[in-house]
């Protein structure tokens, strides 16, 4: 059961390639009428229906806040992950039927900064599709930095220099070109809000510079979905409901939980917003987690796991749940 | 030591070094204690990088103790008042990698609070140490006078007269206590005045 979130009946309205990796859905309403108003930095949960199997993957709103007549979301083709963004680009087509989630902002503007300064990296570029075009429209104070691999894989970078110009910064692995992320750091005014949304390499990476430059945290904002990863089977008994399961190799806990009829509450489905963790009643085996919701020491203390994303690897496993 | 009460009543931590590029301290009065004893905790060569804006008590002590730490600058100010176009200067140059920290009496921390509020920083980013007195700076919700060093309960507004019932309920905003008249029914009744706020 997703936390405080009802489903949205959508119609998917086009479907549009971006470049070889990255395919662009638009989705509307199906009564017709608007969706729900979001803002910059949301995503919704695109229920993926592919014969027996359910898949739930989030994905960042791109279109602007402003319009209501459509969402969209920029799927990025993963060859080895688990099939979600395979599912988006090969099964769904203009005319189907489909069901998302309302959308959930846990990578929202903090709009009492004085500027805003944006480090995209790759497909991480989305959210702030979304976020430049909210504040574009009120005269925000923005500056966006997106690294891509190549000048043909750089999603919407072309969109976005048409649109904003100079406040667009763009670097290009392929021509050695890396941000001077020390010297940028430095020299933003006081009272700047810095945003990051990328690899999780990049992200480690600018949280850090910015904690030893004396960034605060409370003006260091990150997303990171993290895919489910594939692994090993294992077998898990869900104490509070009697029930003993197996998560298959493509599966992730959470989605043999639900696969038995267990309804555990969710929302982003990426080890981010917290609301599916789970006490371990207790274990034989070690975790492997995914997560970037529970602290290093709860990780370590073997009592709580995130089942959106991290696995187990033993003999046995007992959560209450 | 300021109570915990309700949750809008400011608490006030011990002074630590953050990293950063730049440490700005305001302090006033024993407030120079606070940052005397963070100095035995600071990492060799933190003050280089350092400036300190000092308002002394009517005792003029203190003063020594700081420039012994050497900070990058060393500023000394009469009054609040005084100090603050300097202050807000140095706020509108300044870059993200400065820190700030405040130690001294409420009223000090609280109206550097507010100037640095509206300069952009959070303040759960501020480090505060509060010492010495606990007066308090008052708004009287009724005129919306401001009263200095408030030190009794009732308090007298130094605006428009009325007898106010001194709350915890705290203004970041406006960096004040809340006043309000405490016999607004019957105004023939005057509760004992104590002092409670040294």
């Amino acid at each position: 059961m997703s936390t405080g979130t009802t489903k949205l009946d959508v119609v998917v309205s086009d479907v549009v390639p971006v470049n070889d990796l990255v395919t662009r859905f638009h989705f509307r309403r199906r009564d017709g009428e608007l969706l729900p108003t979001f803002s910059g930095g949301a995503h919704v949960v695109v229920e993926m229906r592919d014969g027996e199997r359910t898949r739930l993957n989030p994905y960042s709103l791109m279109g602007s806040p402003l319009d209501t007549r459509e969402y969209t979301i920029s799927v990025r083709r993963d060859d080895v992950g688990r099939g979600g963004s395979l599912f988006m680009h090969r099964n769904v087509k203009p005319g189907m039927e489909m069901v998302v989630s309302y959308p959930v902002n846990l990578f929202s503007l903090d709009l009492r900064a004085k500027k805003h300064l944006m480090l995209a990296g790759g497909i991480g570029i989305t959210p702030f599709m979304a976020q430049t075009a909210q504040l574009a429209a009120e005269g925000g104070n923005f500056e966006l930095h997106y690294t891509c691999r190549t000048a043909s894989l750089g999603t919407y970078a072309d969109v976005l220099r048409e649109r904003y110009d100079r406040r667009v910064r763009l670097y290009h692995d392929d021509l050695d070109e890396r941000i001077e992320l020390d010297r940028l750091l430095s020299t933003q005014p006081l009272g700047t809000h810095l945003y990051v949304c990328g690899p999780a390499g990049m992200i480690n990476w600018v949280r850090d510079r910015a904690a030893s430059l004396g960034w605060p945290a409370e003006t260091v904002h990150f997303e990171h979905f993290a895919a489910p990863q594939p692994g090993l089977p294992f077998d898990v008994t869900l104490a509070v409901s009697g029930k003993s399961i197996r998560v298959d190799e493509q599966q992730s806990l959470l989605e043999a939980i639900e696969a038995a009829g267990v309804d555990p509450p969710y929302l982003c489905r990426g080890g981010v917003c917290g609301q599916c963790e789970t006490n371990v009643i207790s274990c034989d085996g070690k975790f492997i987690h995914n997560d970037h919701w529970l602290s290093e020491e709860e990780h370590r203390s073997g009592k709580k796991i995130m089942p959106c994303v991290s696995r187990f690897e033993g003999r046995s496993l007992v959560l209450e749940r | 030591m300021a109570v915990k009460s309700i949750i809008s009543r400011p608490v006030y931590g011990t002074l630590s070094p953050q990293p950063g590029k730049h440490h700005l301290f305001i302090a006033d009065a024993e407030g120079a204690l606070a940052i005397a004893e963070m100095a035995r905790r600071a990492p060799p060569g933190f003050f280089d990088d350092a400036e300190i804006v000092f308002i002394p008590g009517p005792d003029g002590k203190h003063v020594a103790a700081l420039e012994a730490l050497k900070p990058e600058q060393f500023h000394q100010a009469p009054s609040f008042a005084s100090l603050l176009p300097r202050l807000r200067q140095t706020l509108a140059n300044a870059h993200m990698g400065l820190r700030l920290y405040l130690a001294g009496t409420e009223g000090l921390i609280g109206q550097a609070m507010q100037v640095a509020l509206e300069a952009g920083i959070d303040h759960t980013s501020m480090q505060t140490e509060h010492r010495g007195s606990l007066a308090r700076r008052m708004q009287c919700v009724h005129c919306k006078g401001i009263t200095e060093n408030v030190t009794t309960q009732p308090a007298t507004c130094a605006h428009c007269g009325l007898l106010l019932l001194v709350r915890d309920h705290y203004s970041r905003r406006i960096a004040a206590f809340q006043g309000v008249c405490i016999n607004a029914e019957d105004r023939s009744e005057v509760p004992p005045m104590e002092e409670i706020f040294r």
